[in-house]
């Protein structure tokens, strides 16, 4: 029998907030532990929460981005639990009426277009961190209180590929919109897997055995190849596979199981008393729509259709978004937006990095860019001279027609002043123009070379090809 | 020094020289100092403090002209020790807390601080106020000012035992279920429970979020309203606080009642109340119809369902305010092999018997299978006793009723039936499940022993200054407030 998978995940993300959830404490990763700590954060007694606006917001902004409903009326309950990195021991979140429902991420995954619905986007807050010692433990409260949203999706994942490819696809899009830096390493994106099999052609579902502890996407694609055929192997053997949660251990590659569903808590999750429901008005939810922002993966697909630009290019314009804006600024106006994309990807990005600037510092307008390429598109000037006008124009921000005036760099096109330098490429010499005679293809481009160092690159090359081959083939 | 003035006339006597803050507070902690070991209402006196207040209170007052409009100023006050009140301890009258010191100011505490108050030391209670009598306290239990063979009523005992005794100018409590009203009625002062969301709950130990209400405790009425003008107020750091303007609570007082409609909720008025009780509310009954008062019967049919409602919601709560006393961050530990052995005997030490009750309660109406018959119905039937009131307050401005059904019982007579005890709040937990204002106040006592009975009088939600006017008015028509235990 076949066996086929049915993958969710669970993805808890940092909110990019200056403050924490409920407290003016700082949200910010990396400082000595317990000293972006307050009574509030440290559930000392007579604190209450104040819910974070700005992690509201980007919580819808993160609903309309994915697609998803944006409930009139929200509301944060206590998920409690006893543990020492939870500071109320409750967690607050959104359990029976979040920010967000029902929403979806595409992305692309093998050359197809591939879509995961979402089951919600809540609002809830992080935990602190436990470190163990030799004969103690500490927790860093630091994190205790940090805005974390968490988004779950449905069953819709058949593969450990089509996992991974979600996962980036998310976090491109909440970095897109500074939503959140989704830094793995800092624990800012953190992942647990829902896995169940079942045979293929059949629609219940197995039991679900929850995934956690992976610290990477690629820790997740791994966890995923390795249950997968565990689960199958397991239900071929004649085993049942149980509801339990299992813990991924990235050093030996396997899952191992930390607790079954008898063991589950319950959390006796209850409205907050202390917070009122949060009820926006319209006005607001449309400030928080202003804020959206292009899609990676639409703005790819535009730029391809818009510009007619190759997908690599419009890959940069997607992960460069300044630079993307740029060439839009100037493409907008050009006839052949591919040849303003060339100049912008392999001219204009090499020398920001070679002077370590950035687009704000540019010396020209973007209409000098237009001009640049209209110049050699009418022949006025070679390519190769674009190349020096275009450093004169980086460098001093000249206009590019003042650049070639002041420098008289203007190609010559006068078969008058060509005839002039091939003949004298020719007398000086003889070789080669032999060779060509001679049937030494290779020969003409060295004196294409010598009348253009003649000429210092201003006479038309073609021009110049053409007349030559006259002269010695005539 | 007379302890037993007014807030009102010991403010006139600074104000005009006769009396300085000091003397003022020098007064009252000689008295504390001659009663409370007997009494046990205060959990900790901050005497250096008080004495550097008042000081720094008449220093205002010779040199600064702006100090004489601060309405507490140089006035000594008491504060329930469950609001915490920066580097003071903040005990809740529990063993877990017994060596916790409050890092922050409380919102109310700083606005007393504003108001020029002199924080004199912290009240007895029952532990995190729960329980009618501090015989909850892990402190001490506080007798009755008038009888000390019985409770002063709870959960703000020391409070309304600190004003009634003479120990301090006015007091702070919290009521979540009648814990102002009751032992103001037990010790015959004036208890002043506000709207729900009047006055700010930052930094108030929560016991149950959404019946906790911090107020006054005081001799007359009209400290009621000085006092309750300093407090009141929305605060951004509780978002439960409501964005509503104040006014001046002095304001209305004095003026007429006539036309005023009183309602007598039928539901109250039933069998098994104490003969003197009936004898004085009857009494004020035909004193607000002197005072040209028009008198309703009114129904609030839901009552009955109250108490069961109350204890559903108010355990509940705790049950999740209470989890943060772990041992872990702050307060007292008892250490395990692990977290959970750590939990359950720092928790197993640290609480008392009707705490950890309350805890348990709390966690079986919420536990998985029961929530939707416990608590969610708890819910509803709150809405149901909201509406009740919402009807009520339709056809009469105000409702009257005896604040507890009975004076103050004896030491012990109820401490080892927990239903019984929790039967004493039945008038007076509807104004936390409904979030209206509620007071009491004088208005007879009982006789062999002679202990006080206090009348109810319930607002609806903001209409504090109708409350107190209408209170006022009773109060000033009669002399209940001017008598004091011997």
């Amino acid at each position: 029998m076949e066996y086929e998978p049915i993958i969710g995940l669970e993805t808890h993300v940092q909110l990019k907030t200056k403050s924490k959830m409920w407290c003016g404490c700082a949200n910010q990763y990396g400082a000595d532990p317990n000293t972006q700590v307050c009574p509030v954060c440290l559930g000392m007694p007579g604190v209450l929460p104040v819910a974070n606006e700005e992690a509201l917001r980007l919580t819808v902004l993160t609903g309309y981005l994915l697609n998803c409903d944006l409930p009139r009326h929200a509301r944060f309950d206590r998920k409690n639990y006893f543990y020492p990195d939870v500071a109320k021991n409750y967690q607050i979140t959104q359990l029976a009426l979040p920010s967000t429902l029902n929403g979806h991420v595409d992305f692309e995954l093998n050359g197809r277009t591939e879509r995961v619905r979402l089951t919600r986007a809540h609002l809830e807050e992080d935990v602190g961190k436990s470190f163990h010692f030799d004969r103690q433990s500490g927790v860093d409260f630091n994190r205790g209180g940090v805005p974390l949203l968490e988004i779950v999706t449905e069953p819709d994942i058949t593969s450990a590929d089509m996992a991974y490819a979600y996962l980036n696809a998310l976090k491109d899009i909440l970095t897109y919109a500074g939503i959140s830096d989704c830094d793995m390493e800092k624990g800012m994106v953190r992942c647990d897997v829902n896995i169940s099999v079942r045979p293929k052609g059949t629609q219940e579902l197995g039991a679900k055995v929850e995934i956690k502890n992976m610290n990477s996407f690629s820790g997740v694609r791994r966890a995923v190849l390795y249950e997968v055929p565990r689960q199958i192997e397991a239900l071929k053997n004649g085993e049942t596979i149980v509801q339990e949660t299992r813990r991924w251990d990235d050093i030996a590659g396997i899952t191992e199981s930390m607790r079954t569903k008898e063991d589950a808590h319950d959390y006796r999750y209850f409205p907050d008393p202390d917070l009122m429901p949060f009820e926006p008005s319209e006005a607001w939810f449309e400030e928080v729509r202003q804020g959206v922002v292009e899609l990676p993966l639409a703005r790819k697909h535009r730029f391809v259709e818009q510009y007619q630009l190759p997908e690599g290019d419009a890959e940069v314009f997607v992960n460069d978004v300044p630079l993307g804006d740029y060439f839009e600024q100037v493409a907008g106006k050009a006839k052949q937006p591919k040849a303003i994309a060339n100049w912008v990807i392999n001219n204009l990005r090499a020398k920001l990095v070679e002077s370590e600037s950035t687009l704000e510092d540019l010396k020209f307008e973007p209409a000098s860019l237009l001009e640049l390429v209209q110049l050699v598109e009418s022949g006025k000037i070679s390519s190769k001279i674009a190349q020096t006008v275009f450093g004169e124009m980086f460098d001093s921000g000249k206009a590019p027609g003042a650049i070639v005036e002041e420098k008289g760099l203007v190609q010559v096109s006068d078969t008058g002043a060509i005839e002039q330098f091939c003949d004298q490429a020719i007398e000086a010499n003889p070789g080669p123009a032999d060779d060509y005679r001679n049937g030494k293809e290779a020969a003409l481009n060295f004196l294409k070379g010598q009348v253009m160092k003649l000429s210092r690159g201003k006479a038309n090359p073609a021009l110049v090809g053409e007349m030559l081959q006259k002269k010695l083939k005539g | 020094m007379d302890c037993f003035q007014t807030l009102a006339s010991l403010r006139q006597r600074l104000l005009d020289g006769e009396i300085t803050s000091k003397e003022v507070v020098s007064g009252f902690l000689g008295r504390i100092e001659s009663v409370d070991s007997d009494l046990n209402a205060l959990i900790h006196l901050d005497k250096e403090g008080a004495l550097k207040q008042a000081q720094t209170a008449d220093e205002a007052l010779a040199s600064d002209p702006d100090a004489r409009s601060k309405p507490l100023i140089g006035l000594p006050v008491v504060v329930k020790d469950n609001i915490a009140e920066r580097g003071q301890p903040l005990t809740c009258a529990s063993k877990i807390l017994s060596n916790f010191v409050a890092p922050y100011d409380s919102t109310v505490v700083s606005k007393l601080k504003s108001a020029g108050a002199v924080l004199m030391g912290r009240a007895n209670l029952d532990e995190f106020a729960m329980g009618s009598s501090t015989e909850n306290s892990a402190r001490a239990i506080t007798r009755n000012p008038w009888d000390a063979d019985h409770i002063p009523g709870g959960s703000s005992g020391g409070s309304a035992a600190a004003v009634s005794a003479g120990l301090c100018a006015a007091a702070i409590g919290s009521d979540t279920g009648g814990s102002i009203r009751q032992p103001a009625s037990f010790c015959g002062c004036v208890g002043l429970k506000p709207s729900y969301g009047r006055v700010s709950r930052f930094g108030l130990t929560a016991f149950a979020s959404s019946l906790d209400q911090i107020g006054p405790l005081t001799r007359d009425v009209r400290d009621a309203a000085t006092v309750l003008n300093v407090i009141a107020g929305h605060d951004e750091r509780d978002s439960t606080s409501v964005p509503r303007e104040t006014e001046d609570y002095t304001a209305s007082l004095g003026q007429d009642i006539k036309g005023l409609k009183v309602g007598l909720p039928k539901e109250y008025f039933i069998e098994g109340l104490d003969p003197a009780v009936k004898v004085s509310i009857d009494g004020a009954v035909s004193q607000f119809q002197q005072l040209g008062a028009e008198i309703v019967e009114v129904s609030l049919p839901h009552t009955e369902y109250a108490i069961a409602t109350y204890y559903i919601i108010c355990t509940a709560e705790a049950s999740a305010n209470l989890a943060r006393f772990d041992g872990i961050r702050y307060g007292a530990r008892v250490d395990g092999k692990d977290p959970v052995e750590l939990y359950a005997k720092t928790r197993g030490a640290g609480f008392g018997s009707e705490v950890k009750r309350r805890i348990i309660l709390g966690t079986y109406v919420l536990s998985s299978g029961y929530y939707d018959a416990y608590y969610l119905r708890a819910q509803k039937v709150r809405t149901l006793i909201r509406q009740d009131f919402q009807n009520a307050f339709d056809q009469v401005d105000l409702l009257l009723t005896p604040t507890v059904a009975a004076p103050a019982f004896k030491v012990g007579e109820k401490s080892t039936d927990p239903l019984q005890m929790y039967l004493t709040d039945i008038f007076t937990i509807s104004a936390n499940l409904v979030g209206n204002c509620g007071l009491s106040l004088p208005c007879g006592f009982s006789q062999n022993p002679k202990l006080p009975i206090g009348l109810q009088l319930m607002g609806r939600p903001f209409e504090e200054a109708n409350l107190l006017k209408a209170a006022y008015a009773y109060e000033q028509s009669t002399d209940w407030h001017k008598a004091f235990p011997s």
